[in-house]
Parts: structure tokens; sequence; C-alpha cells
């Protein structure tokens, strides 16, 4: 696999990645549009306001709530009632909803949600990581990365086609680095509205509430029930990981553009050293995956475009011919000293026969800067455990000790 | 006439929740959708498969009633499907002035087509008690008990008609179980005027605190005859109308002696200085709303 991007230059135009995504937002048709303002989300939020107060998104409220955990508390209305719902967010707003996200889940309400991933507080920061998406895996929520801006705009289209997939009914999160992604501009195609009318479906779902054929939602479960609605759920995020190859390969089809599907590859082939991450550092890896394939160094990267579900088999398949996969992580879980990306890889490869050495790495904390050179390091580090083994499993790549 | 919350459900013999649900369905009619917040009437209305509710229902958390009202009414605003279907929350006072507070106050800043029906049995019920900020003064609940050094809850009820008033809501209205026709009526006001509308239901609640099953109505009338429950209507931030108590004035102490909640009132010593600032919140009811 490799990215394929058959962009049409009379059709590109330069916006920023917050645009791009809240006008792939309005061509995706949403009937509720419910969002907080919060840095470095406002631009999507602000753009959308103006597309509304323009009419330029027919058959749709958008509601200025008080608060995040409003804003998505008034899409399990919205959802339940049959609209098409969307809502944006980062950081100390995501973590605000947490109690609405298991209940968006628990409910089947697919609805999509743009996170613009920033650093969580203390201390307040408002620069990118991935802490607060990834704070929220377990919240039963579909999520994906996005390595730039028109991959941001485009797995919006991508996430309502798998959210609402009737095998699936999950919300989704599609994820972008802040700041690095959501205030950047580049030459794009913003998302085609034709081209969306023919791959997205109208929403028209099998259960809302309607007076015409009263129903219940929200019932409480005793433990006579419970666990099988929980199993159910579980369930449909198995069926969500080839509905989202599916999504991407018609996606191809119809607009010749690609990202991969669950992951993708880059130089993996007859790689020794495999690095793993998500989000726009991806980017980054490239170029050094470039850089250091011509000095002749067998690096490859692994790209991780969907946390949850975990794509265990797809990422078994990449790494188990290499001789040492580094996980590359903007978040860790305090306590286990590790990164999420990290931690889940090395425990879906245990009981597997891969056995292959592999470390984390933790960096770009708080919007630290991520230079080439960190990531050069990296694979010089990782050169050493191939020849003398894990000295340190996992441990941040980027500290300054001089500040400790 | 059909109600539209059916027998079978799981609340307490003569339990306020069930009559206040049933009297807002009589008043609403089918052509409605219910947004109920966690609590008992959610609870014992829809232990999954079974449902009491003969219209659409439906439940998130706790604290969000208001903002998911907000959503119902918008969603089908945008899809052309509004029409005259009335938006109805119906939470209980600690879902409502407690914990739901803000997004009660976004709903209604924001102007949705909504009537929210608060059920108002001045405690947290479903959890075993516990005081919120609908808690009469002087009441003991497990989280204020009366004891040795305490008469029970420190601090008069939080205001909240009044706080809705101030949102620039169009009809407001106190009402009470002790008056099902009066309830049923207003109700249906709240629910035929645009824009959003709030009803106070004042619901004695039996388990809670602590009276016969066969009283709730009994109890419910003693709390508007003595003035410590008015009945009022406001429109446009004024009061317009209010049921007068007239020669049916009784003392407080008709009231609270019912109740297991207040009996501490009536042994502890130095509690009759209670008595008295209990009957003064009375006399200031009734001076202020000109109940005599």
């Amino acid at each position: 696999m490799t990215v394929i991007r058959t962009l049409d230059k009379d059709k590109m135009d330069v916006a920023e990645g917050s645009y791009a995504v809240a006008h792939a937002v309005k061509v995706c048709r949403p009937n509720v549009i419910s969002a907080y303002p919060i840095t470095p989300q406002t631009h999507i939020v602000e753009d959308l306001s103006q597309f509304m107060a323009d009419g330029e998104i027919p058959n749709c409220e958008y509601i200025t709530v008080e608060s995040e955990f409003s804003a998505l508390s008034a899409l399990v209305g919205s959802a339940a009632a049959g609209a098409r719902c969307y809502s944006a967010t980062t950081s100390q707003g995501l973590e605000l909803m947490h109690e609405v996200l298991f209940n968006v889940s628990g409910m089947r309400l697919p609805v999509v949600m743009t996170i613009a991933n920033r650093a969580v507080s203390a201390p307040i920061n408002i620069w990118n990581d991935q802490q607060d998406s990834i704070s929220q895996r377990d919240t039963g929520w579909i999520q994906m990365y996005a390595e730039d801006l028109q991959e941001s705009s485009d797995m919006t289209a991508q996430a309502y086609k798998v959210a609402e997939d009737k095998d699936v009914m999950m919300p989704a999160m599609t994820c972008m680095d802040g700041f690095i992604l959501s205030h950047v501009y580049e030459p794009l195609v913003l998302l085609e509205q034709d081209l969306v009318d023919e791959y997205l479906p109208a929403y028209e779902p099998e259960f809302t509430l309607d007076p015409k054929n009263p129903l219940t939602f929200g019932a409480f479960a005793d433990p006579t029930a419970y666990t099988e609605f929980r199993y159910l759920q579980q369930q449909a995020m198995d069926n969500a990981l080839p509905k989202i190859e599916e999504a991407a390969n018609e996606f191809y089809e119809i607009f010749g553009r690609y990202y991969g599907g669950l992951i993708d590859e880059y130089e993996t082939e007859d790689a020794d050293i495999i690095l793993m991450a998500m989000g726009s550092l991806v980017g980054t890896i490239r170029d050094v995956v470039d850089k250091l394939r011509a000095k002749g160094i067998k690096v490859g990267l692994l790209k991780v475009r969907t946390f949850r579900p975990f794509p265990a088999e797809a990422i078994k398949n990449v790494v188990k011919d290499a001789k040492v996969v580094v996980a590359l992580d903007k978040n860790i879980s305090l306590g286990l000293n590790e990164g999420s990306l990290f931690t889940e890889t090395k425990a879906s490869l245990y009981n597997t026969k891969v056995d292959v050495p592999i470390v984390g790495r933790m960096l770009g904390h708080g919007g630290r800067d991520i230079p080439e050179k960190t990531i050069e390091d990296i694979v010089e580090e990782a050169k050493g455990i191939i020849s003398s083994g894990i000295n340190t499993e996992s441990k941040y790549a980027d500290l300054k000790e001089e500040l400790l | 006439m059909k109600s539209l919350f059916t027998s079978g459900h799981r609340g307490c013999a003569g339990c306020c929740d069930a009559m206040v649900a049933k009297f807002t369905l009589m008043a609403a009619g089918e052509d409605c959708i219910v947004i109920s917040p966690t609590g008992c009437l959610e609870v014992m209305s829809t232990p999954y498969p079974e449902t009491s509710w003969e219209v659409p229902w439906v439940h998130s958390l706790f604290e969000n009633a208001g903002a998911v009202a907000s959503g119902v009414e918008a969603a089908l605003k945008a899809m052309g499907k509004k029409g005259d279907t009335k938006v109805i929350a119906l939470g209980g006072d600690g879902a409502t002035i407690d914990i739901g507070m803000r997004s009660i106050s976004g709903a209604f800043e924001r102007g949705h087509d909504i009537t929210y029906v608060c059920i108002d049995n001045e405690a947290y019920m479903n959890t075993g008690v516990q005081r919120s900020g609908a808690t009469p003064f002087d009441a003991s609940t497990t989280t204020s008990p009366a004891g040795k050094v305490s008469y029970g809850n420190p601090r008069p009820k939080k205001n909240m008609p009044a706080i809705m008033a101030a949102h620039g809501s169009p009809y407001i209205a106190t009402t009470s179980l002790g008056y099902p026709k009066d309830m049923i009526k207003k109700i249906k006001k709240a629910t035929e005027i645009e824009g959003p509308t709030y009803i106070h239901a004042h619901a004695p609640c039996t388990t809670g605190w602590g009276f016969d099953t066969s009283k709730t109505v009994e109890v419910a009338k003693l709390a508007v005859q003595t003035g410590l429950w008015p009945l009022y209507e406001m429109e446009n931030g004024e009061v317009t109308k209010v049921r007068k108590i007239g020669k049916q004035k009784k003392p407080v102490e008709d009231y609270l002696k019912m109740q297991k909640r207040f009996k501490h009132l009536f042994k502890m010593e130095g509690a009759g200085e209670q008595l008295k600032l209990i009957q003064a919140l009375a006399d200031k009811n009734i001076e202020d709303f000109g109940l005599e």
C-alpha cells in the first residue's frame, strides 16, 4: 500500500485545515451541528457558523451550546430524532464530554466529531499532543488520526460512512493535530459536493423518536441484560474493522485519494526498523525514512490510522519480519510510563508467533517540536537494539534533563 | 381518556413521579417527545425490556435533559418535522435545579421551543433521600439529618421559577399534585406557548417525606394551603395569576406534622423557634404573592 493522490490541479485551493474540515462537514449535509468554542478547534466552528449565516447548509440547525457537555448531549437528542450530527472539540472540552461519550456510544448514535488534538491541563497548555483523545479510548468511539490537511478533510466523509453503517452504528472521532493541522494552510482539494453525494448516502436510521411510532430510548438495563449491550458494542467495533477498509477503498474509487484504511505502510517491505506513529508526525517520519533510505538504512513507516477499533491483525502482518519496532506516542499513561500505541501494539503481539523486539518512545507532548533529528536519533538507538537488545523499553525521547 | 403512561411500572404506591408523568401526558397528548434525566422516574418506568411510555421517550444522563431536549427540538426543525410536536423534558428537582442547571439555563437562553416540567419532591429520592437545592428549611434528609446540634437542612429552597423567569421565559407556572386539574391545565398551556416554558410541580414523595401512601394529594394540598408552596403563573416575567388560599389557610404545623422528615421539630428542645421561622417563610409567600 502507498498513499495515492491523483489531485486534479484545476480543483485545488489553498485553505486552512480547519476550513477544509468545516467545508467537508458542510458537504456531508449534517442536520444538527452542536459545538462549543475551544482552542485550537475554534476555526472549524467559526467557519461552520459563517456557512450557516450565509445559508450554505440546507436543512441544518446549529446549536450554540453553553458547554461541551451540552454540545454532545444535545446531539444525543438530535441523533435519536434521526438527524445526521456533527460536533468538534479538543482537550478540556473532550474531557468534559467524557460521560456523554459513553452514552452516545451505548445508545448506538453515529455522531461524528472532529478532535483538534491538544494537551490536557495541568499545566494548562493549548498546543498539540494526543493525550485528550487517547484518554477516551474506552468510551466506545471509533478513533481515526489524520496525517495532513487533505486527509483530515476526507476522513470526515469516511467517518460518516463507517459510523452510520447498519452493521456498525457507532460514533466516530476524526482526530487532527491541533495547530499543526488545524491552523496550517496547504494546497488541497475541498471535498467535492457532487462526489460526496455519490459516496455518502442520506442517513436513514432504523429507529428514531417519532410520535407515530413511540419507542423508548435509553432504558436502564440491570445485570440480566447489561453485559449483552456491551458485547454488542464490541461486536460493532469488530464489524467496523473491514468497513473502515471498505470506506477508504470506495473513497479512492470515487475521489482518487487514498490514505490507508486501518493502517498505511511506507518502505516497510524489507525494513529492519519499523517506526509506528499516528497523526501529523507520520509526515515527518516519511521524510526521515527517505533521508535514511538514501543512506542505505533499512527503515520503514507504519502509519496507524485507526486506533479504535485497534487494528491488531493489520499491525502484526506489517511488523512480523522486522528486526525492531519503535512505537512513537504523543501521550503517556502515567504510572505505566508508556504511550498507548506502544502498550497496545506490544500487548497485541503477545501470544502470537511474532517475536520482534518493540520499544516505545514518547515525544512531542504539549506541542514540543519534533525535528527530524529526534526521529533520526530514535532510529540510531533502534540499530543498537538490533545488535545488543532492549536497554530501555519505554521513555521520553525529547526530555530536557536540565529542567528537572 | 387513554393513559399514555401505563401501569406496571415499578413506582411506589402513591408515587408522585408516576402521577406527574401521567398528568403531563394527559395535557400533552400523543404528539409529543419526552426527555427524562436520570432519576426515580426513569428507573421505575423503563426497566429494559419494558417501558411505561406510550409516547417517544429518551433518557440520556442525569445533568443534560435541557440539552437533549434542545437537540430533539433542533433536529425536528432541521428535518422539517417539528409541526405541532411538543418537546417536553420531565425530570426531578436534583436533575433540574442542581446538577442540570447549566443545561436547562442554556436551553432557555437559546429560546428552544420546549416545555420543562420539574417534578419537585425536594430531595434525591432515587439514591435514598439526600438533600438537594430544593430541600426545604429544616427538613431532615440522609445528608442533612436532624441531630443533637442540627434541625435538618439549614437553607430554604432555591427559587427556581424566579431563575427561569430571569431567562425571559414566556410562561412559567408553579403547580401541585394536590390540584391535578390545575396541573394539567398549566402544562397544556405551557406546551401550547412557543418558546421555552417551565412548570414547577410540587410533588410529595411518600417514601422520602415519610407519610402514608394514601396521603400524597392531601400532603400536597396542605403545602399550598399553608402558603409554603404558592401556586402562580408568570407570563413574560410578570406574575399574572395566583391561586388564593383565603379561608383554607392553615398553620404550617398542619403540613409539617404529617411528615417524618419534620418530626424532630415537634420533639427537639427549642424547635418552637424553628416552627416560627417556617411560618415566617409561609407568611412571606402569602404576602409576596397576595394569596390571602
